[in-house]
């Protein structure tokens, strides 16, 4: 029962509400993809306008998790959905509240551009900012596409390609302790972009709990916190 | 509801149709009224004190089915039913067996509340009076009282047993029914949409009802309301036209139904 349409309901309007929910969600993912882009270019462009942008924008994707969760509220309570109609409900509630945080981090990451731009210019640790963010777009693209076509098949996938993400953090973390014992005067920059890239890894484990809820609407099966993942 | 479905329906049944702990087993049931078949290769075991939900569109066949199990079904004109159908490995349609015992051990409860236009104590101390239960007044009196009670009604109708059931509220006397099909003392009660004619009150009554029953009985519930489904039963077996398509724990059916039939009908779409 992997061919999952949320169409066909005997009361038209629910189709109409569950697709508006999919595609509020959507709108929501494609905002933070926003927000991650631009922060990032932020700190390496040191573009604190950019940084700023980012910052303020934050207060309309929390609007777009309350709004998303309580249009999730109010369906259950009209049409108590069941089955794959509950599971996506049930998901998608539980995937703003990761694109929420996701747009956190995002902010973080901003208000860490503002920082560093203050500071004056400095190329140190971007090169680790620059190759972790291009993996994490890539994850957090790759989760929502899945969750745009309901594909469990590249949810499970991309699951995967967060285990690289932990492994290039931890890179990163290593090349920067370097950076700060060759240079203890550098310690307060490179301490931001040890943030910078803790957001980064963090966004890479909300993106996988993306992926975890498509497999949950598409296959029924709960794999948070089972082994390997 | 109209279910329009072009796909094929299937011949076998997809789920956990049998049960290691068997209180009734049927196997390859057809029902046929006159020449039109009604139910189609059921094979479905219901356990001890187990809740099972049937459900399904109007015109499935579950409450044919349901009637089968205490033979209801002989009554109507026509009705045939072929196959086996046991309880606790006793033939229920042997020749020999006496309907009205088995009626008594298979009780059942009707949609709309009949209680006999006589007082609260007799339609209770009806059936074990006729089943020669009570030797004396005192039994009666006592049968009576632990039936009301088993009901959830004891304490509504304690002061006024000697009143005319009919005057009770309609979740009273749906009540009042459970306690006449429990006084017999019966090893499976069958509820034929229970609380369809009843307020939400008056149902989340006879739902927890349902439950204190499970400890004691086994319960056949045949009901329109799939919330209702999930709440009160076990396990749920899914009906189509006249045809079982799924049993399962009712918290998979309701959560990751195993068939498209099943997940289309709970969920509210057509074909």
């Amino acid at each position: 029962m992997e061919n999952l349409t949320f169409e066909n309901h005997i009361a038209s309007v629910f189709d109409e509400e569950l697709e508006e929910i999919r595609s509020d969600l959507m709108n929501m993912g494609g905002q933070v993809e926003q927000q991650l882009e631009d922060a990032v270019r932020a700190i390496c462009d040191a573009d604190s306008q950019l940084a700023e942008q980012v910052i303020q924008r934050d207060g309309k994707v929390d609007k777009m998790e309350l709004a998303i969760d309580e249009a999730c509220v109010l369906v259950i309570a009209r049409r108590q959905p069941a089955a794959s109609d509950l599971r996506l409900v049930v998901a998608v509630t539980r995937a703003v509240a990761d694109l929420e945080r996701i747009g956190d981090e995002a902010k973080k990451i901003a208000k860490h551009a503002l920082e560093l731009t203050e500071s004056g210019p400095s190329p140190m640790g971007y090169t680790e900012v620059r190759h972790l963010a291009q993996s994490v777009s890539q994850i957090l693209r790759n989760s929502l596409d899945a969750f745009a076509r309901f594909d469990a098949d590249a949810a499970l996938v991309t699951l995967e390609q967060d285990k690289q993400i932990d492994m290039d953090y931890k890179t990163a973390l290593r090349e920067l302790v370097t950076y700060m014992m060759e240079d203890p005067r550098s310690i307060g920059r490179v301490m931001s972009i040890m943030w910078v890239v803790r957001s980064l890894e963090r966004i890479g484990d909300h993106a996988k709990n993306l992926c975890e809820q498509v497999v949950f609407i598409v296959k029924g099966k709960d794999i948070r916190h089972s082994d390997g993942h | 509801m109209a279910i329009n479905n072009d796909r094929p329906i299937p011949t076998q049944s997809v789920g956990a149709q049998f049960h290691d702990n068997a209180r009734m087993s049927m196997r390859d049931v057809n029902i046929f009224y006159g020449d039109k078949q009604a139910i189609f290769d059921v094979s479905l075991d219901i356990g001890q004190n187990e809740v099972m939900a049937m459900i399904g569109p109007s015109g499935c066949g579950k409450s044919t089915f349901l009637r089968s199990l205490n033979r209801m079904n002989d009554t109507i004109e026509g009705c045939r039913v072929v196959g086996d159908i046991a309880m606790d490995g006793q033939d229920l349609y042997d020749s020999k067996l006496d309907v009205v015992e088995l009626r008594a051990r298979v009780g059942m409860v009707f949609q709309k509340p009949n209680p006999f236009p006589k007082s609260i104590y007799d339609n209770v101390a009806y059936g074990p009076k006729i089943h020669g239960l009570a030797e004396s007044r005192v039994d009666l009196d006592e049968i009576v009282e632990s039936s009301l009670r088993k009901a959830s009604l004891w304490n509504e109708v304690k002061d006024r047993l000697h009143q005319p059931g009919t005057g009770l509220s309609g979740g009273q006397q749906q009540r009042l029914c459970i306690a006449r099909a429990i006084a017999v003392n019966p090893e499976v009660i069958l509820m034929d949409e229970p609380c369809s004619a009843l307020d939400p009150i008056a149902t989340a009554k006879i739902e927890e009802l349902i439950e204190e029953l499970s400890e004691n009985f086994t319960i056949a519930i045949v009901t329109h309301s799939m919330q209702q489904a999930a709440r009160v039963s076990h396990r749920t077996a899914y009906f189509h036209l006249g045809r079982l398509i799924e049993v399962n724990p009712t918290e998979q059916v309701f959560t990751m139904p195993e068939h498209e039939l099943t997940e289309g009908y709970i969920t509210g779409r057509f074909g």
